[in-house]
């Protein structure tokens, strides 16, 4: 090989070179498509909206009930899991406090206790009081809650995205 | 030589002729003849036999897997109806869920013995450091497996787990809620969340799986299967690929059959005990349906991630956050450290007690802590029962007790007799521990990991429960 001129050599070299950058090229050209197709989740946020959960009247005072909703941006084929639950409290006349159903510990549904006036969690044993404070177990924070609006006498909840936190 | 009619002679003759010309296009005997007589060394019994069986149960995850993506949906809205399908109408729907399930479990199993093996018998060390990392990446890729399988069963156990895991994800620091909507493929639960696993579970692993198998029989092949350690015969990179090719040369027996009869014999087991197992234990019931507004859910992983269920109860909430992100990590690190922190030197397991207790101390903590994950005391028992009177005695104030102590949900975490959950201490025997002004105290204001009754509870209900509490006595 080392008698072959230094013409020669260089020419391999660039075909070699050229070879492999046309080859990074064509990957490129089909990796943009495939990775950003995958990663679009990541940046394509969907919008906060308000969705109905029933008229006032449906709403004891001091009384929590679950309440079930459309998530924001359910997909034709999505089925039962275009829902979302929370935990919805009427306070008083006009306003309403909702706590998501979900613990802050790993986003397990917690149930609410109506006697015992607690959220509990069945996956590791977070417990919230009735305020949606920690009171036992491994949970970081209280309760995520959503915001609540009344509209013509309809409770109308605000969609948040997963996690909580 | 007895008489044979000559056609038969003829086709004989030309089967062979057939044969020899197909080998001569084709290259099979030179390497496929090669591969399979291929010498190893002597004394490789039945703890050799683990390697091959994960393979054999891994080919049976592909045939079954196969079959059943043929009815399954990956549609969230219609997978769990396909899937009761499965289960209940396709003629052996039933039982092919099932060898699927315990062909997992089959193989979370042997890729686990095997990991053990290689490593008390350090068949990690020189030549075969890379042997080892493509192993420990198909250990992890075959977690993962398990994994992403219990959340194609789309049922309410499912879509927790998914939950479950986007908010483990979002521990990580910085991008953490990135991977969560990366893992959910958007906002919550949707659409858009099972397709993803279901490609992934059935193109992106096992592609992976394929290829890191076919290196892994390859780097087996090219180093040759380690002989058996011997103490008092280190390994010495200099030396040691001569004397392996020294060894092999006077003792060596060809792969096939002589070893590879106990890979036949044992990998045939598995097959024929995870059919079995498919058939008289069956695939694992279906759930309720995947509907994220009932609440009502118990969501648990399946035997193998069992243990980390139990970690994440356990650990104290003050370091979780670093234990979930880093544990995984550092033990994955570990693993593929273990090559390179000594890739010479004694082999056998006699000459290593560390290694002995690396994987004692391993196999005890998944043990204990499968255990605790099975029990999940930490877990309140939403289904106790009332106390029965028998049990709350006679007296009004203390049966009125028994009653709250059910109502108000003291019976959820701690059992009496039997009945309640051990999320807190059995108070079977209050009376005899804790004073009426104890049990006051302790009611009113809560304690480590007990919420505070204060709020709702009656003066005259306090009187009550504690009467109820005071008549637990041995």
């Amino acid at each position: 090989m080392s008698a072959e001129p230094r013409t020669t050599q260089s020419r391999r070299r660039w075909l070699a070179m050229m070879s492999a950058g046309l080859s990074g090229l064509a990957a490129l050209a089909v990796a943009t498509p495939v990775v950003g197709f995958i990663l679009s989740p990541l940046w394509k946020r969907a919008p906060r909206i308000w969705r109905d959960v029933g008229p006032v009247s449906d709403f004891a005072i001091g009384s929590t009930v679950e309440v079930a909703f459309a998530d924001s941006s359910p997909l034709p084929w999505a089925g039962v899991t275009a829902r979302t639950a929370a935990w919805l409290r009427r306070m008083d006349a006009t306003n309403f406090v909702a706590f998501a159903a979900n613990c802050t510990h790993l986003g397990c549904p917690v149930r609410w206790l109506p006697d015992a006036k607690l959220f509990m969690c069945p996956c590791h044993g977070g417990v919230y009081d009735s305020a949606g404070r920690v009171t036992a177990g491994p949970p970081p924070r209280p309760l995520a809650r959503y915001d609540v609006r009344v509209r013509e006498g309809r409770v109308e909840i605000r969609t948040m995205p997963l996690p909580t936190a | 030589m007895p008489y044979r009619p000559r056609w038969a002679v003829r086709v004989a003759r030309g089967t062979r002729r057939l044969f020899r010309a197909a080998d001569d296009r084709l290259g099979l005997s030179p390497v496929v003849g090669r591969l399979l007589k291929h010498p190893v060394p002597p004394g490789a019994g039945w703890l050799y036999v683990f390697g091959s069986a994960t393979l054999i149960a891994f080919m049976i995850q592909v045939v079954t897997g196969i079959a059943l993506a043929m009815a399954y949906v990956p549609s969230s809205g219609q997978a769990y109806d396909s899937l009761r399908f499965i289960s209940r109408d396709a003629p052996f729907g039933h039982v092919l869920r099932g060898i699927h399930f315990f062909g997992a479990s089959a193989m979370v199993l042997l890729v686990g013995l095997h990991t053990i093996r290689v490593y008390l018998m350090a068949a990690y060390k020189y030549p075969r450091e890379m042997n080892w990392l493509t192993g420990a990446v198909l250990l992890a890729l075959t977690l993962l497996m398990g994994f992403t399988g219990q959340l194609l069963r789309w049922d309410q156990n499912a879509v927790w787990s998914v939950i479950v895991g986007a908010e483990q994800a979002s521990r990580v620091p910085a991008f953490g809620h990135l991977l969560a909507r990366f893992i959910l493929a958007g906002d919550a639960v949707g659409g858009a969340t099972l397709s993803r696993f279901f490609a992934v579970h059935v193109f992106f692993i096992p592609a992976v799986i394929f290829l890191f198998i076919g290196a892994h029989v390859y780097l087996v092949v090219r180093h040759g299967i380690s002989e058996p350690p011997k103490s008092g015969r280190p390994v010495d990179p200099p030396t040691y690929r001569r004397w392996y090719d020294d060894m092999l040369a006077r003792e060596g027996h060809p792969f096939w059959p002589d070893a590879a009869w106990r890979d036949v014999v044992f990998g045939v087991g598995v097959v024929f005990v995870i059919i079995a197992l498919a058939q008289i234990v069956g695939a694992p019931e279906l759930g309720k349906p995947p509907d994220p507004t009932n609440l009502v859910a118990y969501p648990r992983p399946d035997w193998y991630l069992l243990w980390y269920f139990a970690v994440l109860a356990l650990i104290p909430p003050s370091i979780e956050s670093w234990v979930i992100v880093l544990a995984p990590l550092l033990f994955g690190l570990a693993l593929l450290l273990v090559p390179f922190v000594s890739n010479r030197g004694e082999r056998s397991p006699k000459r290593r007690p560390w290694a002995i207790a690396v994987v004692i101390t391993a196999v005890m903590m998944i043990g204990v802590l499968w255990a605790a994950g099975a029990r999940a005391a930490w877990s309140p028992d939403f289904n106790a029962p009332r106390l029965p009177d028998t049990l709350a005695g006679a007296s009004p104030a203390v049966r009125t007790g028994a009653t709250l102590f059910h109502d108000r949900g003291c019976e959820n975490c701690h059992s009496i007799s039997g009945i309640g959950g051990h999320r807190g201490p059995d108070l079977t025997t209050a009376g005899d521990r804790l004073t009426t002004a104890e049990m006051v105290i302790r009611i009113m204001n809560g304690g480590r990991n007990m919420p505070p009754f204060a709020a709702n509870l009656r003066p005259d209900e306090v009187d009550a429960l504690v009467a109820f509490l005071r008549s637990r006595r041995r």
